[in-house]
């Protein structure tokens, strides 16, 4: 009797775990949730239901934290402005970035930039970022 | 300290056919081991050239877990949550991602630049992670 039901788990999380694993690599663009059930082959409601059951969180929120560890490592690590990283890692404006930003890691984008600094990185990494832009 | 080399490391799979599709047919590794010891099927994997670097490709059960808690690692393992993880390095990250791309092999991360190198990251059918990396000169 537990033999089909465990399968049946087992064949769900790997579901939703292929919906998650399609949000890190695809966390630059807008959530479609429709798209993401579809990758999990579940409707839209039991997406979100069962992706919380699985994961502890809905999709919703952990494509905000996956775009807000971007944001964390673009903030330290290239000199790109707060407006840019907020673009690049996929929010579409600023009042939310930075809500989301401060909320998750509780202080603002520009704040965490001043506090952490560039972390040491190979210098020939930092002279490739630095370097000033004549194209583009 | 008189250890010299890691030689097998393990992972869990749910079922060591298909891991040998994934392993062997899509990321072009070797067997090189596959014997059924009565108790298990021992089965592992290497690169090409390395076989001094062995991965064993374990199904969990009896008699190393009793049922209930090989379901337990199936259902953590299915949901990415127990922890097998491959680092493997490449000569050219771009043209290894777009091979496993057309293999049809799960990304979850896209090739980017990073600090160490440029690397991306897939899944295998079951759960594990696997990183592939081309990684920078150390230094």
């Amino acid at each position: 009797m537990g033999e089909p039901m465990s399968r049946a788990v087992e064949e769900s999380n790997r579901a939703m775990l292929r919906a998650r694993d399609a949000m890190d690599r695809s966390y630059a663009e807008p959530l479609d949730l429709p798209a993401l059930a579809r990758v999990a082959h579940v409707s839209e409601a039991h997406f979100i239901r069962t992706f919380r059951a699985t994961f502890g969180e809905t999709p919703h929120r952990y494509l905000q934290r996956r775009r807000v560890e971007r944001a964390m490592y673009l903030l330290t690590q290239t000199p790109q402005d707060v407006t840019e990283i907020c673009f690049a890692v996929g929010f579409s404006s600023l009042g939310t970035f930075s809500r989301t930003f401060r909320r998750i890691v509780g202080e603002s984008p520009t704040e965490y930039r001043r506090r952490r600094g560039p972390t040491d990185v190979p210098a020939c990494f930092t002279k490739a970022w630095m370097r000033p832009s004549s194209f583009g | 300290m008189t250890m010299n080399a890691i030689s097998r490391s393990q992972i869990y799979v749910l079922d060591q056919d298909e891991a040998l599709d994934f392993y062997v047919g899509k990321l072009g590794m070797e067997v090189n081991t596959d014997q059924d010891l009565g108790f298990m099927r021992w089965l592992t994997v290497n690169l090409p050239g390395d076989p001094a670097r062995e991965i064993l490709l374990e199904k969990p059960g009896p008699p190393a877990l009793d049922p209930a808690t090989a379901a337990q690692v199936r259902e953590l393992l299915t949901k990415g949550a127990l922890g097998g993880y491959l680092f493997f390095t490449t000569d050219d990250a771009h043209k290894t991602y777009e091979d496993l791309v057309a293999k049809g092999v799960d990304i979850y991360d896209e090739p980017t630049e990073r600090p160490y190198g440029i690397d991306f990251g897939i899944r295998d059918p079951f759960g594990n992670k696997i990183r592939i990396g081309q990684m920078h000169p150390q230094g």
